[in-house]
């Protein structure tokens, strides 16, 4: 804000230099020739390195998984044989500035020979199909199921069945600050530090010291202020290890800084999904049944660490939503093309299982001739039924879904606004009222990892809180903040629990060498699992400090009180120690200190939330559609949520909001668009379309505040529900709006175009344009 | 490589640099003057983070090379607080969580800033036109509509 924050671009080390990647600009070719020659002899060019000289030291990157039906592809690098996607690194330029490592790749000549490429993921998914990996031997690389009960038998027997192909397309997450990464091999003391603009410094270290065969503990990874990263940044990208494996080889630091272009070609997308679906519901509005497939492109690899599976397991896992589903089956196989790799986006699966199951329950709603609060209502997993075992595994402690919803209907005026809906329609207003309620598994902790089979550890973290001599406290954090706030919310945690005050609390975290082991942050998982190490920790620190404190005071511990930095004696406030004085007392040593005591004032915790815990929201959209223009208008908005107990309002309403706009984009404006063969055409912020200020509604964020009975503290996760609502009810808004003409809401995003395809579909004197 | 003498004042004071003429506006002010509060997010004008003010006009550092802005008057972020205070703009993104991972904030703030002085008494919709020439993917936009309606009215309380 005052221009002083220090993100990767910011960091200047004596000596750098500067890389950029000659790409593929195919998006499948066999790699037959390539000429580095006039590149290497241009002023300032230090090096152009190629793929059989970077393999000799360093691996390709495998995202390993245990899971059945999964095949690894390993990524390297620099791709050396072939290209599989448009975008791909071959070749890497180090040059004394970017301006001169940007001619130098235009210099190099590489002779393609152009393969077929793997556009269409239905065709991909056949035998017939040509592979993008030879020797995985076919495209599906995920194939997984999930089942209870007996559905074919549900559907067989229903009064009604609703089923429905759905398509959510591809989107990118568009952090504002690019991918970057800096590297810094000390040769004298044989370490590694990499400033990476990354959500999992931890993940990111861990990853390196394989690839690279360095022993972690001389690998630091720093994750300074990062511009947003929304899960894209939670994956490790050959870039980062490349720089490494540069500044290693080179022995001067090497900085690698992204462009649009580069973020567009090759940070990982999203979602892109076709769901076949099938409800199954009784005469009176009871869900019997929920069948599905689901086909997820995952592009050209399966990335580390979170594997090619997370989406489309989490479709799977996730479709029966909020509802009492008694036969379930979800079946999921996730296919690769030539397209750029598919990875974790702010949500994963649950904004497509949300739009697949509330848009079914609208349907459902319609043909009983029920309102669609009420159809939802009758279906809701109830307060008696927590624990609530998912059909797919998932176990739900709580959930207030019958309370969001009314509570949504409340503020919006919901019957008013069927009111004015009806008494529009006759003019011609195209005036839509849609619904969205789900639930989500936030705080994850080591029962259901976040993807399940991979090697990796995801549900535990660690804070590291030291008070030193001069009393002010330092807590340190695997957990990596990239604009949640993290510095306010968990110091408010520490200082609370800790009895500090909260200008005395500083919060450090993103740096694999300051803190406890950790890996990062996503899924929504930083408030529940750091802010429970936080105050595991704390307490563990807060008993020390008082017992410090009864010795000093000469008083019983029970007789103490101790907040804002100070201990007193319960009714003598005048006897009293500060936090400061405390601390010194515990570094002085045995004479200041209680028999027997260890001397010092510091603790490290862990903690595993096991389960997780499910926060829920019900999202309200209103729009109002202009048929001539094609143009969808968000008229209202509304959100309330359970997140459990907030540790800062300010912060969780920004997180709703922010995770809105993000649904609103995928809904009405984000669509990553490729042509049959392969080509990228939405490579830049002109093509590819994310929400301004002046699309965005005002949005009414409203909480339900039931602590989680299953997390330390009662918090539950916000990072991602915003999201997870926002393109289901909009979906359900339009459709909305559209159901006297009989027109459906199948696929995201409804563009102008998409929506003038559909209209076109009606006479015109209906349309009303 | 042939160099050219820029020649420009940032946030008042006189700066003199030599550079390539295809070089930036926006990598002259962050490599050359070390002031790196101006950030890159696009190269391709549409993002809006690079945004500075060029002679009093809001302009896309990214979209200009240095040698266009020699003579010419610049304010970047870094100008906006005095006496170390906080201009009431950056005061108002503080209060009204107007920024969550910051990369956006000098352009939204320099952009707010020639907004506000060529449109003092906005409305909501003024606002949100008058911003959209800079994108934010955490707020949603919220806060930073509160805060630049928070500084406009400060500011018109200054300005009496």
């Amino acid at each position: 804000m005052t221009g002083r924050g220090r993100y990767v671009a910011d960091v200047v080390l004596p000596g750098m230099l500067h890389a950029a990647f000659l790409r593929s600009p195919h998006a499948h070719a066999r790699i037959a020739r390539v000429d580095v020659a006039a590149a290497r002899q241009m002023s300032g060019v230090v090096a152009a390195v190629v793929a059989a000289e970077l393999e000799a030291h360093v691996r390709p990157i495998i995202a390993a998984s245990r899971m059945k039906g999964y095949k690894a592809t390993p990524i390297p690098v620099l791709a050396g044989s072939k290209a599989r996607y448009q975008g791909e690194a071959l070749v890497a330029v180090v040059a004394e500035s970017r301006y001169v490592a940007e001619d130098a790749v235009d210099a190099i000549t590489i002779d393609y020979e152009p393969l077929p490429v793997v556009s269409d993921p239905r065709a991909a998914a056949r035998d017939d199909s040509p592979f993008v990996h030879d020797e995985a031997g076919t495209n599906v690389i995920v194939s997984r199921a999930f089942a209870q009960g007996d559905v074919d038998a549900a559907i067989r027997d229903a009064a009604i069945v609703e089923s429905d192909t759905f398509r959510f397309h591809r989107h990118a997450a568009v952090a504002i600050e690019n991918r970057a990464c800096t590297a810094e091999w000390d040769a004298g003391a044989e370490r590694l530090t990499l400033w990476s603009s990354t959500q999992v410094p931890g993940m990111v270290r861990d990853g390196l010291a394989e690839l690279l065969d360095i022993p972690v503990h001389a690998i630091r990874v720093v994750a300074p202020d990062v511009g947003g990263g929304f899960g894209m940044k939670s994956l490790l990208y050959p870039e980062e290890v490349a720089v490494c494996a540069l500044a290693r080889l080179l022995g001067r630091p090497v900085k690698w800084i992204g462009d649009r272009r580069e973020d567009l070609l090759t940070s990982s997308q999203a979602w892109d999904e076709e769901i076949e679906c099938e409800l199954a519901i009784d005469a009176d509005g009871a869900i019997r049944g929920l069948r599905a497939r689901v086909l997820t492109d995952v592009g050209a690899y399966s990335m580390f660490p979170w594997t090619a599976s997370i989406e489309a397991i989490q479709v799977i896992s996730f479709l029966p939503g909020p509802y009492r589903v008694p036969h379930y089956r979800g079946e999921a196989r996730g296919v690769t093309t030539n397209k750029a790799p598919m990875g974790p986006y702010r949500g994963v699966g649950r904004p497509v299982s949300t739009f697949v199951t509330e848009v079914l329950m609208d349907r459902v709603a319609r043909r009983l001739g029920l309102d669609p609060a009420d159809v939802r209502r009758k279906n809701f997993i109830g307060a008696a039924d927590f624990p609530y075992r998912s059909p797919s595994g998932v176990v739900w402690d709580s959930g207030s879904f019958a309370e969001s919803l009314d509570s949504a209907c409340e503020a919006v005026g919901y019957d008013a606004l069927r009111r004015e809906q009806a008494s529009g329609r006759s003019g011609g207003r195209r005036l839509g009222i849609g619904i969205a309620s789900y639930v989500e598994l936030t705080g994850v902790g080591s029962a259901i990892p976040a993807s399940p089979g991979a090697d990796i550890s995801t549900g535990t973290e660690g804070a590291t809180i030291r008070v030193d001599s001069g009393g002010s406290v330092t807590a340190s954090f695997g957990v990596a903040c990239h604009g949640q706030g993290h510095e306010t919310t968990l110091a408010q945690v520490v200082a609370e629990e800790l009895g500090a005050r909260l200008e005395d609390v500083r919060v450090v975290h993103g740096d694999t060498a300051a803190g406890p082991i950790g890996s990062g942050t996503y899924a929504s998982r930083s408030a529940v699992i750091g802010g429970g190490a936080a105050i595991l920790a704390s307490r563990a620190l807060r008993e020390k400090a008082l017992a410090i404190a009864a010795h000093q005071l000469e008083a019983d511990v029970h007789d103490l009180d101790f907040r804002a930095g100070v201990v007193a004696v319960r009714g003598a406030p005048d006897r009293r120690v500060t936090l400061r004085e405390i601390a010194r007392a515990a570094y002085a040593g045995a004479k200041r200190l209680p028999k027997g005591m260890e001397p010092g004032l510091e603790a490290t915790r862990y903690y595993d939330p096991y389960f997780g815990t499910a926060s829920n929201a019900t999202h309200i959209a209103v729009v109002e559609l202009d048929p001539a223009l094609c143009d969808v208008k968000l008229v209202r908005y509304v959100v309330v949520e359970d997140c459990g107990r907030i540790i800062n309002p300010l912060i969780v309403d920004g997180q709703a909001i922010g995770g809105v706009a993000q649904g609103i984009g995928a809904a009405l404006l984000e669509e990553i668009v490729y042509g049959d063969d392969g080509q990228l055409l939405t490579g830049s912020l002109m093509d590819y379309l994310i929400p301004t200020a002046a699309e965005m509604p005002a949005i009414d964020v409203r909480h339900l505040e039931h602590p989680s009975p299953s997390t330390l503290g009662g918090f539950k996760g916000v990072g991602e529900g915003g999201t997870i609502g926002a393109p289901a009810a909009i979906a359900n808004a339009v459709a909305d709006a559209l159901a006297p003409l009989g027109i459906g809401i199948r696929e995201l995003p409804i563009t102008p175009e998409r929506l003038f395809r559909l209209l076109g579909a009606v006479p015109r004197h209906r349309a009303g344009a | 490589m042939i160099l050219t003498t820029v020649r420009l004042t940032v946030n008042g004071a006189p700066y003199e640099g030599r550079c390539e003429p295809r070089k930036l506006l926006v990598d002259f002010l962050r490599e050359d003057l070390a002031l790196t509060g101006t950030h890159v997010g696009c190269e391709h004008g549409i993002c809006g983070a690079c945004t500075v003010l060029v002679n009093g006009e809001a302009a896309r550092s990214c979209l200009m090379l240095a040698v266009q802005a020699d003579g010419a008057e610049i304010e970047t972020v870094e100008g906006l607080m005095r006496d170390g205070k906080l201009h009431p703009l950056q005061q108002a993104f503080h209060e009204h969580h107007g920024l969550q991972c910051g990369f956006c904030t000098p352009g939204m703030l320099m952009t707010a800033l020639d907004f506000l002085r060529t449109n003092p008494r906005p409305t909501e919709a003024q606002i949100r036109e008058g911003l959209s020439a800079v994108l934010c993917r955490c707020t949603g936009y919220h806060g930073i509509v509160k805060a630049v309606e928070a500084a406009a009215r400060e500011l018109a309380r200054d300005a009496r």
